[in-house]
């Protein structure tokens, strides 16, 4: 059916295209049918539109795919330029004056598709090389066998190097489907996306093996050598899906390994200090937003201190007004603090509402990029690096300052560090503050990543204390390499086992490794153990 | 100190003095509707908005007089997101309160949790929020939809417009998602739908990391076939799900989602523009281009004093219930919860996208189907409309077990799970999973 739409309109164009080169009047019928307003002209229109060699074709169907396409009450099509001003479709000529409630074209997936495939094949010789690579990406999808001549042109002028493989790549996927291409053409193609080897190079291989013997045995061939390469990646994809895994739940638990970890205090409004990151961050966010919307790539980076700041603040005020007066009693210190994590949760639900927060994602966070045939999201890589960033920092805080020294002598010997003129309630406020302000970092990244919403914190306290027991308390390379130890493993069990039975069989193993190591994989030794 | 103190507890003895037999005079001249929406704990998210909603819509029928002479009076109770608090509440209040009518409960193990206890104290529920179905009660009165007014009508327009061949059904691991998935399963199947082209995955809630699956969502869609993803995925895993599709680049264009629990509200926690075009099924939309949607999102933005509030499906289901229950109440001339509910059956309200609903013999209402794609503002734009009504259907025509029933309220049959087949009462319908 496609394909005899195809020729349909092939011939349609044929017609049209050969006298009209230049006129606006062969834009007319593609025009009225986009002015229809109905879901499948509109896409036939942007067909013909795309071949109809119309000089406007192309500043159309880019109007008609960002929304400034519309229809005013004389069934003409207009175009909404920049600045509000507008212009008539069919013959580019800017408008004296606004129409009256001009209707937008609305489109859907398909229009979306077809628009995609049209402005492929017209912007394959953009002088802009972005351009040219998006166009090149858009013809391979849409494997449109009239782009054909297009991209061949294409492929003769293009100098880049990785958009004229690109050029050729969408070139083989066409050949590859067409009945008409010969059997050495897709042999030819076979091998150009054989090398390509990505899923979508596998799916186009899988669906020749039904071709002539000679094709389908090299289609064959070319599977199996793609499949294999992609079970490889699939191996080093788990592994960086778990280091990523495991980098959240090494910020979420790095600070629970300070209060918890280092101080002994069980903690379960920690989850709560994260969410305070967070909304830390919403906040600040917001106020870039409405005061100075240019910088709002720069929110993140202001937001990590700050929400260290007001963490720690919220956590120094814990520790000085509750826990202090429960050290030694860890029942009640558990149940204070987790009534605090309740009146924390319903005060950020009163002041900032129940529903979930936009925080945006800076233009350095969003989107991905290849390596070697993995795909890495620039937010994960980030996520990653600050978390060993903050681990590191961490680490020399507690190594090589004198703060660090104090709360390492409270931590093993209290009474001794007393006597020798430390004043221990002002360590274990100022650690809590620590690891509560630490804490906070995490919840910049998490905002990142998950809902603002009041409950953020709750799904990441029980996994906080597993990595801290796991890792063995008091020991903060445990927390390392214990976090990434699960993460890595979730990670693997995850396509096998289901992310719900993951989980458990991972609760599983945890218990049955606490049964044989009590301590957890770094256990503390010496006297610190007795205290 | 203690002096201001005294002073305190005075005032408010005297207060409470003054305030008690008027409580008591005036409970004569009111009629008590209750709302039980958590306002606190996970639910609160979605449910703080339906109260708020009913709140607005009591304030103006008492603006319009009240109903059969008395006042309206919105009894709030929180129940917390706790499953058995809320069947603990619900009998409270029926017993203590004396509550006309009941509007409440999102979550279906919470309507679980209370259908006993309504059932037993003779109370009226009605429930805003799609479900699974394959239940009918004579004192819940569902105003959401039912499978077949949501997920089937969503799964035929993949079918029809975007020729979707494989399909992944991707939820979270608890009643509603087991059973829709168990019935598309079946209804895919009756299609003409392969095994193989079938994936149905289950998550935990509030999962959070979802790289492995999308990865695989994304593998599973490149196999030569059209495939899209149908969602069943509660509120606060969404919002990382679709960060991590846009993330790895997965577009509507490509591979389209279609979610049957995500609105107007659960977008605004989200940055849209990356996934302009993802779809979703309801029966309400608030870009809906109809006189009494502009009317009523205008109403609600001023009752809430606030321009950016969105509007959504459950929130529509609460217009149509409440309006049901007040024509319902003057056309029995009481608020007896018996006569109410044999009342109920067959009143007919607008909706807000220019119909009317009413109220059919097994406690479903009719409803249009509306398919929408995300808009890069948060809002959808509707891409397919059912011509006419879907009337709910309770109990599933794709599932073994539920197909032979139907429920029936109406005298002489009274009965909400009637087996066709053997011509008996209390059929049982597949035990969800």
């Amino acid at each position: 059916m496609p394909r005899l739409l195809c020729v349909i309109l092939a011939l349609v164009c044929g017609l049209l295209a050969a006298p009209a080169r230049s006129a606006p009047a062969d834009a007319g019928e593609a025009l009225a049918l986009i002015a229809s307003g109905r879901f499948p002209d509109i896409e036939k229109g942007v067909d013909l539109l795309a071949r109809s060699g119309n000089t406007h074709a192309q500043a159309i169907i880019e109007a008609l795919r960002d929304g400034r396409l519309a229809v005013a009450a004389d069934r003409r099509v207009l175009i909404q330029q920049d600045g509000g001003r507008w212009s008539d479709a069919a013959t580019g000529d800017a408008l004296a004056e606004a129409p009256a409630a001009p209707k937008t074209v609305r489109i859907n997936n398909r229009i979306r598709r077809a628009v995609e495939a049209a402005l492929g094949a017209l912007t394959l010789m953009a002088p802009d090389a972005e351009a040219r690579r998006q166009a090149a990406e858009a013809v391979f999808r849409s494997r449109d066998a009239a782009a054909l001549s297009a991209l061949d042109e294409a492929i003769a002028r293009e100098e880049v190097p990785y958009i004229k493989r690109l050029m050729g790549e969408a070139r083989a996927a066409i050949l590859l489907g067409d009945a008409g291409a010969s059997d050495l053409q897709k042999l030819e193609a076979i091998d150009i996306l054989a090398a390509r080897a990505d899923q979508d190079a596998l799916a186009l291989l899988r669906a020749a093996t039904q071709g002539s013997p000679v094709v389908s045995a090299a289609a064959e061939a070319a599977v199996a050598s793609v499949e294999q390469r992609l079970a490889l990646l699939s191996m080093l994809q788990n592994v960086w899906y778990g280091l990523s895994l495991g980098s959240v739940l090494l910020l979420a638990a790095i600070g629970l390994a300070i209060t918890f970890g280092v101080m002994g205090i069980i903690n379960m409004a920690h989850g709560e200090m994260v969410m305070i990151g967070a909304y830390t961050t919403f906040v600040i966010q917001e106020f870039v937003r409405s005061h100075a919307p240019g910088l709002f790539d720069w929110t993140l980076p202001v937001a990590i201190p700050m929400a260290f700041l007001v963490a720690a603040l919220v956590g120094a005020a814990n520790e000085r007004g509750i826990i202090r007066h429960l050290y030694g009693r860890p029942l009640e210190t558990l149940l204070a603090t987790w009534g605090v994590s309740l009146i924390l949760q319903q005060a950020v639900r009163s002041i900032f509402g129940p529903t979930n927060r936009e925080v945006g994602a800076p233009s350095y966070m969003a989107g991905s990029f290849d390596l070697g045939g993995l795909a890495i999201t620039y937010g994960r890589l980030w996520i990653v690096l600050f978390s060993l960033a903050v681990f590191a920092a961490l680490m020399v805080a507690l190594k090589a300052t004198s703060f660090g020294l104090r709360i390492r002598a409270v931590t093993q010997n209290r009474r001794m560090a007393a006597s020798m003129g430390i004043r221990t309630p002002w360590v274990d406020t100022m650690a809590f503050a620590l690891g509560s302000g630490i804490a906070g970092m995490a919840g910049v990244a998490l905002s990142q990543i998950d809902n603002v919403s009041p409950n953020l914190g709750q799904s990441y306290i029980v996994d906080s204390f597993m990595v801290v027991v796991f890792g063995g308390v008091g020991n903060l390379w445990g927390t390392l390499v214990s976090a990434l130890t699960l993460g890595i493993a979730n990670k693997f069990l995850e396509p096998f086992a289901g992310a719900v039975l993951g989980k458990i069989l991972l609760l599983v193993f945890l218990i049955l490794f606490i049964q044989k190591r009590p301590r957890g994989l770094f256990a503390l030794k010496g006297r610190a153990v007795e205290a | 100190m203690r002096n201001r103190f005294q002073k305190i507890l005075a005032t408010l003895a005297t207060t409470a003095a003054i305030a008690l037999p008027a409580v008591s005079a005036s409970a004569q001249d009111v009629i008590k509707v209750r709302i039980l929406h958590s306002l606190s704990g996970t639910m609160a998210i979605s449910e703080t908005t339906l109260k708020d909603v009913m709140l607005m819509l009591i304030e103006e029928q008492n603006k319009k007089g009240g109903l059969l002479g008395k006042k309206l009076e919105a009894v709030v109770v929180d129940p917390a997101s706790n499953w058995p608090l809320f069947a603990e509440k619900a009998r409270e209040l029926l017993t203590k309160d004396k509550v006309a009518a009941t509007f409440g409960c999102w979550t279906s193990v919470s309507r679980k949790s209370v259908l006993p206890v309504f059932e037993e104290l003779n109370g009226i529920l009605f429930y805003p929020v799609q479900y699974e179905g394959e239940e009918s009660s004579r004192n819940i009165f569902y105003t959401g939809a039912a499978p077949n007014q949501q997920a089937i009508p969503a799964v035929d327009y993949l079918m029809e417009n975007e020729g979707v061949e494989r399909w992944v059904l991707e939820g979270t691991d608890y009643v509603y998602p087991r059973t829709t998935n168990k019935i598309l399963e079946a209804y895919l199947k009756s299609k003409g739908v392969k095994d193989e082209d079938i994936s149905i995955n289950y998550t935990p809630f509030g999962h959070s990391d979802w790289q492995t699956r999308v990865a695989e969502i994304k593998k599973f869609g490149s196999a030569g076939k059209k495939t899209a993803v149908v969602s069943t995925i509660n509120g606060d895993a969404n919002v990382p799900f679709y960060k991590e599709l846009a993330n790895q680049g997965i577009k509507a264009t490509d591979i389209p989602v279609i979610a049957f629990s995500v609105g107007e509200e659960e977008l605004a926690g989200i940055d849209t523009k990356p996934l302009v075009g993802h779809l979703a099924a309801w029966n309400y939309f608030q870009s809906v281009d109809t006189p009494e949607n502009k009317d009523f999102i205008a109403k609600w933005k001023a009752f809430t004093k606030n321009d950016k509030r969105v509007t959504n499906d459950p929130m529509e289901a609460h217009v149509i219930g409440f309006n049901m229950w007040v024509k319902a109440v003057e056309k029995a001339g009481t608020t007896d919860p018996d006569k109410v509910i044999d009342a109920l059956i067959g009143v007919s309200v607008p909706n807000l996208s220019g119909g009317y609903s009413t109220m059919m013999p097994n406690h479903h209402i009719t409803k249009p189907v509306l398919i929408g794609e995300i808009q890069e503002d948060g809002q959808f734009s509707i891409v397919s409309q059912t011509p006419g009504l879907v009337v709910g259907d309770e109990w599933s025509d794709y599932l073994e077990g539920s197909k032979d029933l139907i429920a029936d309220w109406r005298a002489p049959l009274s009965c909400g799970n009637f087996n066709v087949k053997t011509g008996k009462c209390g059929g049982q319908g597949p035990v969800a999973q």
